[in-house]
């Protein structure tokens, strides 16, 4: 026996054995099935309970067991609750897969829900529930008729959740036999945990269905009221979530409604507090009353501060609520951004989310003290982390002009520290600032100019390209500093052949001298002879026609004024944020999708796991880059319609490529 | 169906192998623990996100020692349920076998399932209190004894379960009653290298542990601002007012009342549990101050003076205080001298550890070190130096001055209640209080 103190001490306190069900698992050899089903049959009562103990095991470590259904389902008839309590869960296995032989247990199911200890009354309707075979349904309807008008509680509260099965397996059976209406009379229900349950079934029934099962009237809005201040807290919850649908008629509706709403705001449980929130919020836009919201905004910030206590996966949730709630009413959190300053040992994914939110937090009142912590975080350990905190200064330079300048020294200071990844990802946002803030800042060039060497990534390659081009004409050595790029042109990624091939553009019409010109010449050269990748070529030729017919034309284009830029990539547009405050506290409020994206009516065996990561990816979108003249938009056209481009500039070949600056 | 937690439960060992499942829906199977197995588990993947999309299912996670517990939908499921739920499954285990670990839960499969039956039903949480669900869900022995007198008991049973006081039993007879109420505060601090304080906050909860008789009604008193000008004036006798960010309330206390009147009643669950939480940034009495001097000299020396001021009541004192002081990874050798406690460096966490047993009130004790490096020409980026962290346990003493006013018990039986109030403030990773002082 491999028992341990546990189940000594749980043999006092059960005054039995305990604890030592390891040795369950412990058969492993040939003739182990046979061996069960002699045990199973036996007339032993003890053996055959651990017979039927040894068959749970066997089917939790995945061994198909499925051949001992007549023998177990012999075991049903029992007065042993434990024992019934096996065979049940057995049957929810391995029915589906025997539906002739399930039929045995249907008398068992049905003298059980008359028995009279409730608790086996609720057992068997629960369980028949879960049996997905047609011939046990048939049998469930009386019972499920009988066990909704129970006079235990915890019978009635089983039966309601029983309706959402039944549901789910015949909506026909539930229509035609009146389960909806009994359904809906629990809600008038004493007790209120069976209130709860039955809002739950019926809120699950009315997702599925057309017509209309579950309104929440006047008349039941003051039920369900009731019934929050007494029921658990994940009823509580059911409850909460129901009343999130209910559309307010005017503003005094809703807020009676809030009132009774914020009480829950100091629940230990945090999905009743943020359930109270999505209530309060969709509330308040029907108030709309200033002084009122006001108040309330100050109520709902502490909770949900106090959630960032919690374990940190409750921690994230929160956060990528709170990451919403702000962006609908920003002052609910405004004046506690010290609160998500992250803590060195936070996990990665809960400090990414601070960070998320400590930008949008971030003014020109709390920036001195915001960048002297992400100052802190570019120096820490891991290395996407760093990079997001270099990247959250280049947000926040973007989003406080007030506070530029500082944001910008920031960014100097790191790249003065010379590691590798900090001053790469300096060189992005520094680019994304100049395009903010246009002949403000460029002294610093010179800065950025002495870590050319140390690029190796295709973005900050690209970047930094970009600025030598679009400032080639302050930039004394910008010729110098771009052979060095070209020497390796070929072997580039196609991201940094374009912004080299632009900059190279720029630099000749800045300064139409010869090292230029050159230049010029080979680039376009080897983006149409000796590169495949059609983007690049069709981009080549572009600028190609361009200079060799109309260089004031060119520098027309090439050369125009770009719009400022805003960092608005991070918000969600109106529509969608309504949608996903209305999701508080589930799924599509943690992934900032809504529902539909991600839940599939349809069944998906298998899913390539290429599409599976698809989630988390679509969050990094940054702020929109160099977007140069000829957009860089054919990249993501079908591959098809550029093949068709080129095929027309094959069939109209270009002048022979001779000088292409040689007047016309 | 935004009130859904789950269409399964998997427990898992930190392979990701099942130990014992429940599925709850059709549509989800044993094999989507493979998929959690390859794709996160074995891809060493488990620190993006605890919600993932795996195979058209959204995957919630948690680990709790070595068990991880996952929870699978394929609907718009409710995420804070689903954590919660989690949470409160794990400490329900504990509850049941006195902690939660793969063997536990492999010693007790035939209980967990009975318990997995009853937590939830078609994926939405039912009773997760550990005091009325060991009120049916035993062991079997103890099953076939209450089957002699099966009818009052279950029914019994069955009430309480669904009923108004869902927390507690009738009947409970103690012989003398008794109410243990502790003070429970961790501080978290974030200190610049200079001294400055960033951050400082201190959450606290009042963990009660009651032996009464009955059902009886109970009331606490707290020397809370909010709590004490609702009930009319503030307190004559001049001692310090405490602003409570935010309280969170165990299921018993009547929340709406709190919200009227902000008294705090209740009718206690037997046994211990944890009645209030709360949260306080402002005034909070920090027990250290950290003074840290690194030098880095050259790329082969560094030196560490830490220096700690307990500035506590000098009666007073802390126990068990450890002190971490990070060094970089090429460490070759330590030499450290303490005015107290014993320290040594740890090359597995990569700091030097400084263990003081005892540290009295109003005392100040300092460490010196010189820590050797192996020089590496492969180490290009400089030494991230990581904050310094704190352990401690101040008993009598509260960071935020939270005190218990009063606590009134009312029963039928009208018996005299012993109440004991006991307080202690820490910090420390087994405690979830912070205390971080940066270095750089």
């Amino acid at each position: 026996m491999s028992a341990m103190p546990v189940g000594k001490r749980l043999a006092r306190k059960f005054g039995g054995m305990g604890g030592d069900n390891g040795r369950y698992f412990s058969t492993t050899k040939k003739g182990e099935i046979h061996e069960m089903k002699e045990e199973l049959n036996s007339l032993d009562k003890g053996k055959k309970k651990d017979a039927v103990k040894k068959v749970i095991a066997a089917m939790t470590v995945g061994k198909d067991v499925s051949s001992l259904f007549p023998d177990v389902v012999n075991c049903m008839q029992t007065e042993n609750l434990e024992l019934k309590k096996l065979v049940y869960l057995y049957l929810i296995n391995y029915a589906k897969s025997q539906p002739d032989l399930a039929i045995m247990a249907v008398n068992t199911f049905v003298k059980d829900s008359q028995d009279p200890n409730p608790l086996i009354r609720a057992l068997a309707v629960r369980t028949m529930g879960c049996i997905r075979v047609d011939k046990i349904t048939e049998y469930l309807c009386d019972p499920l008729q009988k066990c909704l008008k129970d006079e235990d509680p915890y019978v009635r509260k089983t039966a309601a959740v029983c309706v959402a099965k039944l549901f789910d397996i015949s909506p026909e059976i539930v229509e035609d036999r009146g389960f909806l209406d009994m359904l809906r009379d629990l809600i008038a229900d004493s007790n209120p945990m069976v209130v709860a349950n039955a809002v739950a079934a019926l809120s699950e029934i009315q997702e599925n269905t057309s017509k209309n099962v579950f309104q929440i009237g006047a008349h039941t809005l003051y039920k369900l009221l009731a019934a929050l201040n007494e029921c658990t807290e994940w009823g509580q919850v059911f409850i909460l979530d129901a009343l999130a649908k209910y559309n307010a008629k005017d503003a005094r509706d809703a807020e009676s409604i809030v009132e009774r709403v914020a009480p829950r705001l100091q629940h230990a449980n945090c999905a009743v507090v943020l359930s109270g929130v999505k209530v309060i919020l969709k509330q308040m836009d029907v108030m709309n009353n200033p002084e009122m919201n006001k108040a309330l905004c100050k109520k709902m910030g502490p909770p949900l501060v106090t959630l960032l206590s919690a374990e940190p996966e409750i921690q994230y949730v929160a956060l990528r609520n709170i990451n919403l709630i702000i962006q609908k009413r920003p002052t609910i959190l405004a004046n506690d951004i010290k609160v998500f300053f992250c803590k060195y040992n936070d996990p990665i994914y809960v400090k990414m989310e601070k960070l998320e939110i400590m930008i949008r937090l971030a003014s020109e009142r709390n920036i001195d003290q915001v960048l002297l912590e992400f100052k802190e975080y570019a120096t820490e350990v891991d290395v996407d982390f760093v990079r997001k905190a270099v990247r959250a200064i280049g947000r926040c330079a973007i989003a406080l002009e007030r506070s530029a300048e500082a944001c910008i020294n920031v960014l100097l200071e790191l790249i003065q520290t010379k590691v590798n990844y900090v001053v790469q990802e300096a060189i992005c946002v520094i680019k994304d600032i100049f395009r903010r803030y246009p002949n403000q800042y460029e002294t610093i060039i010179a800065t950025l100019c002495e870590n050319l060497d140390t690029l190796d990534e295709p973005e900050a390659k690209a970047a930094m390209i970009w600025i030598i081009g679009e400032y080639a004409e302050r930039i004394d050595n910008a010729d110098e500093l771009l052979e060095t790029f070209l020497e390796t042109f070929l072997e580039e990624s196609t991201m940094v052949q374009l912004q080299l091939l632009t900059a190279t553009v720029k630099l000749f019409l800045k300064r139409p001298t010869e090292g230029p010109q050159q230049k010029i010449q080979t680039v376009l050269n080897q983006a149409t002879q000796e590169i495949d990748n059609p983007d690049l070529r069709d981009r080549a030729y572009v600028y190609w026609r361009l200079l060799s017919t109309d260089p004031e034309a060119a520098k027309d284009v090439v050369l125009a004024e770009k719009p400022t830029i805003a960092d608005d990539s991070h918000l969600l547009d109106s529509n969608m944020l309504e949608e996903l405050l209305a999701n508080i506290g589930t799924l599509a409020s943690v992934y900032h999708k809504p529902p539909e994206a991600f839940v599939s009516r349809t069944r998906i065996a298998v899913t390539r796991a290429a599409d599976l990561e698809g989630a988390e990816e679509e969050e990094e979108e940054e702020v929109e880059s160099s977007a140069d003249v000829p957009s860089s938009s054919a990249a993501a056209a079908p591959v098809a319609q550029v093949t068709d481009l080129m095929g027309n500039l094959m069939d109209d070949p270009l002048p022979a490529p001779v000088d292409p600056f040689a007047p016309a | 169906m935004a009130h859904l937690a789950a269409s399964a439960i998997y427990l898992l060992n930190l392979r990701g192998e099942i130990i014992i499942y429940r599925t709850y829906r059709s549509e989800a199977t044993r094999s989507l623990a493979d998929a959690f197995r390859t794709q996160i588990v074995q891809a060493k993947d488990t620190a993006t996100s605890p919600v993932r999309q795996l195979a058209g299912f959204n995957f919630c996670y948690i680990r709790c020692n070595n068990v991880y517990v996952l929870t699978v939908t394929k609907c718009n499921a409710n995420a804070a349920l689903a954590f919660k739920f989690m949470v409160q499954v794990t400490q329900l285990l504990k509850s049941y076998f006195n902690k939660f670990d793969e063997e536990s839960i492999r010693n007790n499969f035939v209980l967990i399932y009975e318990l997995l039956d009853e937590v939830l039903d078609y994926g939405y949480p039912q009773i997760l209190s550990p005091d009325i669900l060991k009120l049916y869900i035993t062991q079997s022995s103890v099953r076939s004894f209450i089957d002699k007198a099966k009818e009052p008991v279950d029914n019994r049973a069955t009430l309480q379960v669904t009923g108004a006081v869902g927390h507690r039993r009738d009947g409970i007879r103690y012989k003398k009653n008794e109410v243990y109420l502790d003070i429970i505060e961790s501080v978290n601090l974030l200190m610049s290298a200079k001294g400055t304080v960033l951050r400082s906050d201190c959450s606290g909860k009042l963990m009660m542990k009651c032996f009464l008789s009955g059902m009886p009604d109970l009331k606490l008193g707290l020397n809370d601002k909010l709590t004490l000008e609702s009930e009319g004036g503030t307190s004559k006798t001049g001692s310090k007012l405490i602003e409570l960010d935010d309280v969170t309330f165990h299921q018993c206390v009547n929340l709406s009342r709190f919200h009227t009147d902000r008294c705090v009643s209740f009718v206690p669950p037997d046994g211990e549990f944890e009645l209030m939480k709360y949260r306080i940034t402002e005034g909070i009495h920090l027990p250290f101050r950290v003074l840290p001097i690194i030098k880095e000299h050259g790329r082969t020396r560094i030196e560490c003076n830490v220096k700690i001021k307990s500035t506590f009541p000098v009666k007073l004192f802390a126990i068990g205080v450890v002190v971490r002081v990070p060094v970089p990874k090429q460490t070759a050798r330590a030499t450290i001298q303490v005015s107290s406690g014993k320290a040594k460096y740890n090359a597995a966490d990569n700091c030097l550890v400084w263990k003081i047993r005892r540290f009295p009130g109003q005392t100040e004790l300092g460490m010196s070190a010189e820590v050797e490096l192996v020089s590496t020409t492969t180490e290009k980026k400089a030494w991230a130096r990581p904050p310094i962290n704190l352990e401690f346990q101040v008993p009598m003493f509260t960071s935020s001055g939270l005190r218990v006013r009063f606590l009134k018990v009312w029963e039928k039986g009208g018996y005299n209640t012993v109440k004991w109030v006991r307080c202690v403030t820490r910090a420390g990773a087994d405690f979830g209080g912070n205390y971080e002082i940066r270095c750089s």
